[in-house]
C-alpha cells in the first residue's frame, strides 16, 4: 500500500519535468475529440451565418446565390438611413430598452436587499417562491395574458374602470400605452427570477464586515447602504454590462406579439422590422433585411466593447 | 424548545433600537406590497380557469373561483390542436434538452482543461458568438441550404448549444474538479473519456440540474423557431397554438350566428384562462422540486472566481 502510494505521488513530478509536453499530447488529443462535435455546431450554426452576413453588401438573388451575387457596396445600408421608418424603428427600439433597463434593472437589486433584510424565514421563503413563478410563463402567454387583461369587453383592468364608473379603455390599441406595458409587465415577470443571483451575492458578503460595523454602532439601513451594497457592486456591474449589450436587441417576440396595426408607431422594432422586410414580405429582400440586421449587431458590438472598457477602468470589473 | 426561542425572541427585542424596528416593519411592507402585486394577477387566471364560463365573461370573477367548474380543462383536452400541440411539445423539450446537455456537457469540459492546447483561442471563439451573430436572415439562408426548413431538426440542432450555458458549465467544471483528481485518475490509465463520463459527470449533478432546467424551459417556451421555420399544422408546438387561440383570438372566428356567438364567448374567455394554467404550470410546478440545486449551481457556475 505504502509503496504503491509513492509511486503516484512520484510519477507526475518525474513526467512535469521531463516528457511533458509529450505526454501532454498524448492525452490532450482526446479533448480535441470531445470538442469536435460542438466546435463543428459552432462553425456551422454561428460562423457560417456571420460569413454570410456579407449579403448586407450584395444584392441577393436566390438564383445566384450568397456567392454569386452582385456587389453593391454600403447601398442597402444608405436605403435605411434614408428610409421613411429609419428614424422610427431606431427611436422606438432605443426608447424601449432604455425605459426597460432604467426601471427593470434596480427593481431585482431592490427586491434581493429586501429579502435580505427580511427576518421571518418562513415569509421570505413564500414571498421568493411566489416573484419568481411568473418567469416561468412563456412570451406567448404573457401576451396573452396581457391581452385578456386589458380587453376592452372581458378584461379585469375595465371591470374595474366600470365599478369606478369609467368608459372602458381598449389599452392595446393607444399607442401611447404600448411602451408602458411592455416594461412593466417585464417586470412583473422578471424581478423575482433576476433577484436570485443578486441574492447569492449577498450570501456571499463577509458577515465579519456586519459584524465590525454593528460594533461601531451602524444601523440596519446604514448596513445595507455601506456593506451589502458595495459587496454586491461587481455582480451589478456584470449584469449591468451584459444588459448594455442587449439594448439594441430588445425581444422580438414581446414586440412583435404585443403589436396591431392601431399601436405600429410605438411597436415597430428594428428586429420586427427586419422580420417583416425579409421574410414576412410578398417581395422579400433578404439583403435589405440582413443589412438593417448588421446595423444594429455592430451597435450592439461597440456599446459592450464600449460598456466594458468604461467598467474596467473605473471599477477593474471586466466581462472577459 | 419553546423556551430557548422565547428567549430569542426577547433578545432581538432588546437589541433592536428604534431605527432599526422602523427598518424591519418598513423592509416587510414593501415585500409585502410587492408581493402581492405579482400573486394576484396568479391568483386571478387560477381562479378564472375553475370558474364557470358566464361568470368568466361577466366580470364576477374577483379572488376565488365563481361556480367552480372543471369545463375550461375539459375543452382544452377536447380541441385537437392543443393535444397535438402539447405531444410536439414534449417532444421537442425531451429530445432537444438531451441534445443540449450531451453538447454542452462535451463543450465545456475540453475548455476547463488548462492543459489543453489553444484554450485561449477556442474559448474566444464560443464567447464571440455571444456578443455578435449573423442575424435572422443569413440564418434562415443557411437552415434552408441546410434542408432543415419545415423538418422537426430544425426545433432542436440549430438550437443544440447556447454558449452561455456552455460558460456557466465550463466555470463550474474548473471550480469544483480538481486538478489532482484528473492527474491521480490519469496515472491509474483513465482517459479523459472515461473520466468524463465516470468521474465529472456524476460531481456536477447539480449544475448538470440547472442546465436541463434552462434548457427545457427554453424549449418548452420557445415560439420564433417554430415560427420562422415551421409551416405545417402538425408539427406545431404548443406555443404556435397558443399564439393562434390567445393572441390572434381565432377560437370565435368559426362561429357566426349572434345568439350562438354570445353564448360561445364565455366558454372562449374560460377556454384561454385554462390553457394559461395548463401550459404554464409544469414548470412552476417542478422547479421548487430542483431549486436546491439550482441556487448551488448558480452560484459557483456564474460567480466569478
Amino acid at each position: 500500500m505504502l509503496i504503491s502510494k509513492k509511486k503516484t505521488i512520484m510519477q507526475p513530478r518525474r513526467t512535469a519535468r521531463g516528457k511533458s509536453l509529450r505526454r501532454r499530447l498524448q492525452l490532450d488529443w482526446q479533448l480535441y475529440v470531445i470538442l469536435a462535435l460542438p466546435l463543428i455546431w459552432l462553425i456551422v450554426f454561428q460562423y457560417i451565418p456571420m460569413y454570410g452576413v456579407q449579403i448586407a453588401f450584395r444584392d441577393f438573388k436566390s438564383t445566384k446565390g450568397i456567392m454569386g451575387s452582385d456587389w453593391v457596396g454600403m447601398r442597402n445600408f444608405t436605403k435605411f438611413f434614408e428610409s421613411y421608418n429609419f428614424q422610427k424603428v431606431v427611436v422606438n427600439t432605443l426608447t424601449i430598452s432604455l425605459y426597460d433597463l432604467a426601471l427593470g434593472f434596480p427593481f431585482p437589486i431592490i427586491l434581493a436587499l429586501l429579502l435580505n433584510n427580511c427576518l421571518r424565514p418562513r415569509f421570505k421563503k413564500v414571498v421568493q417562491v411566489v416573484t419568481y413563478m411568473p418567469y416561468f410563463i412563456s412570451t406567448v402567454v404573457m401576451v396573452g395574458i396581457i391581452i385578456q387583461f386589458t380587453s376592452p369587453k372581458v378584461g379585469i383592468i375595465n371591470f374595474a374602470l366600470q365599478t369606478l364608473g369609467r368608459d372602458p379603455v381598449d389599452f392595446m390599441a393607444v399607442p401611447g400605452y404600448f411602451r408602458h406595458i411592455y416594461v412593466w409587465t417585464n417586470i412583473w415577470q422578471g424581478t423575482g427570477w433576476n433577484a436570485i443571483i443578486y441574492l447569492s451575492a449577498l450570501a456571499a458578503v463577509d458577515p465579519g464586515l456586519h459584524e465590525a460595523a454593528m460594533i461601531d454602532g451602524a444601523s440596519r439601513f446604514k448596513r445595507v447602504v455601506h456593506v451589502d451594497l458595495p459587496g454586491i457592486i461587481p455582480t451589478i456591474i456584470i449584469l449591468l454590462i451584459m444588459r448594455v449589450g442587449q439594448i439594441m436587441s430588445v425581444g422580438f417576440e414581446k414586440a412583435f406579439l404585443m403589436q396591431n396595426q392601431l399601436n405600429l408607431n410605438t411597436s415597430e422594432l428594428i428586429s420586427t422590422y427586419v422580420y417583416k422586410i425579409g421574410l414576412a414580405s410578398a417581395a422579400a429582400d433578404f439583403s435589405y433585411a440582413a443589412a438593417i440586421g448588421l446595423f444594429n449587431s455592430v451597435i450592439n458590438l461597440v456599446l459592450i466593447a464600449g460598456v466594458n472598457f468604461i467598467a474596467t477602468k473605473s471599477t477593474e470589473t471586466s466581462l472577459w | 424548545m419553546n423556551f430557548t426561542a422565547k428567549s430569542k425572541k426577547g433578545r432581538n427585542k432588546i437589541k433592536q433600537s428604534r431605527g432599526d424596528r422602523v427598518f424591519t416593519v418598513v423592509n416587510d411592507l414593501l415585500l409585502l406590497i410587492g408581493f402581492l402585486i405579482v400573486l394576484y394577477p396568479l391568483i386571478y387566471i387560477l381562479s378564472s380557469a375553475f370558474s364557470a364560463p358566464k361568470a368568466v365573461a361577466t366580470g364576477k370573477v374577483i379572488l376565488w373561483p365563481v361556480n367552480p367548474s372543471l369545463r375550461g380543462f375539459e375543452a382544452v383536452f377536447e380541441h385537437k390542436a392543443i393535444v397535438t400541440g402539447f405531444l410536439n411539445t414534449i417532444f421537442y423539450t425531451v429530445a432537444g434538452t438531451a441534445v443540449n446537455i450531451v453538447m454542452t456537457v462535451m463543450a465545456a469540459y475540453p475548455l476547463s482543461r488548462k492543459s489543453m492546447p489553444g484554450r485561449r483561442v477556442l474559448l474566444f471563439l464560443f464567447t464571440f458568438t455571444m456578443i455578435f451573430n449573423g442575424g435572422l436572415i443569413p440564418s434562415y439562408l443557411l437552415n434552408s441550404d441546410l434542408g432543415l426548413i419545415n423538418t422537426r431538426a430544425v426545433m432542436i440542432i440549430p438550437l443544440a448549444i447556447s454558449v452561455y450555458n456552455v460558460i456557466i458549465c465550463r466555470t463550474f467544471f474548473e471550480s469544483t474538479i480538481p486538478d489532482e483528481l484528473l492527474e491521480a485518475s490519469q496515472i491509474d490509465g483513465c482517459s479523459h473519456f472515461r473520466f468524463l463520463l465516470q468521474m465529472v459527470v456524476p460531481l456536477s449533478k447539480s449544475i448538470i440540474a440547472v442546465l436541463i432546467l434552462y434548457y427545457a424551459l427554453g424549449h418548452w417556451n420557445s415560439y420564433f423557431q417554430a415560427f420562422i421555420y415551421i409551416t405545417d399544422r402538425s408539427k406545431f408546438p404548443l406555443q404556435i397554438i397558443l399564439r393562434d387561440i390567445l393572441v390572434l383570438n381565432s377560437v370565435n372566428d368559426i362561429i357566426a350566428d349572434p345568439q350562438l356567438y354570445a353564448a360561445r364567448q364565455g366558454m372562449a374567455e374560460l377556454l384561454k384562462y385554462s390553457l394559461i394554467v395548463v401550459s404554464s404550470a409544469p414548470f412552476m410546478i417542478a422547479y421548487p422540486f430542483v431549486a436546491k440545486h439550482f441556487v448551488k449551481g448558480v452560484m459557483i457556475g456564474s460567480v466569478k472566481g
